[in-house]
């Protein structure tokens, strides 16, 4: 059954592929737009599918009695490091080269943050091994 | 609701870059550049809802 899923989304692609480049060479800011909606498009049909595979994630994190805490940042960095990715890329792709690499920036600091509490845990962890 | 959204923003795209060549040979470029801004601004909508919808899900999927 999933096999049908990628052909639809890989039909998506192509088709509004096709109509960007005709678009292009008349209205750029609208190709823009529209290579926009179609790759938010894609996204929104695959939520389904990303959903299922975090719950198995986060099933799995609480029978292997994991802390919470950690599941919880891996997801939110994913979720960063996802969005910071889509917005450079459609900057990128606009040919702003800047701001796709500002964009890139912001998330890393962001993401860093996220993970100064799992890396002072470790710490801890380390120093307590030490004799 | 997905697909036909992409038709209907390419219809737009094409539908207003001909409408422009006309306009532009009635020598109206005012009206041609108004044109292209209102066709920037209708797909500019459509995205903020996407983007809105997109964001909301992301939120709630990694427990923003």
């Amino acid at each position: 059954m999933e096999a049908l899923e990628i052909i639809q989304i890989v039909g998506l692609g192509l088709i509004g592929t096709i109509f960007t480049m005709i678009i292009k060479n008349y209205k750029p800011e609208l190709a823009l737009q529209l290579s926009l909606v179609i790759s938010l498009i894609i996204f929104i049909l695959m939520i389904g599918r990303i959903v299922v595979v975090i719950d198995v994630m986060r099933e799995l994190a609480s029978r292997a009695n994991i802390d919470l805490i950690y599941i919880n940042t891996i997801l939110k960095v994913i979720g960063i490091a996802y969005i910071g990715e889509f917005g450079a890329q459609i900057c990128r792709d606009a040919g702003e080269g800047i701001i796709a690499s500002k964009i890139e920036f912001a998330s890393k600091v962001l993401i860093m943050i996220l993970g100064i509490p799992i890396m002072l845990a470790i710490l801890d962890s380390i120093m307590q091994l030490l004799p | 609701m997905d697909i036909d959204l992409v038709f209907k923003i390419a219809g737009l795209g094409i539908f207003i870059s001909v409408f422009n060549m006309v306009l532009k040979q009635a020598n109206k470029e005012e009206q041609a550049q108004m044109l292209t801004l209102v066709g920037v601004i209708i797909v500019l909508m459509v995205i903020i809802q996407l983007i809105n919808q997109l964001f909301t899900s992301i939120r709630t999927i990694f427990g923003f």
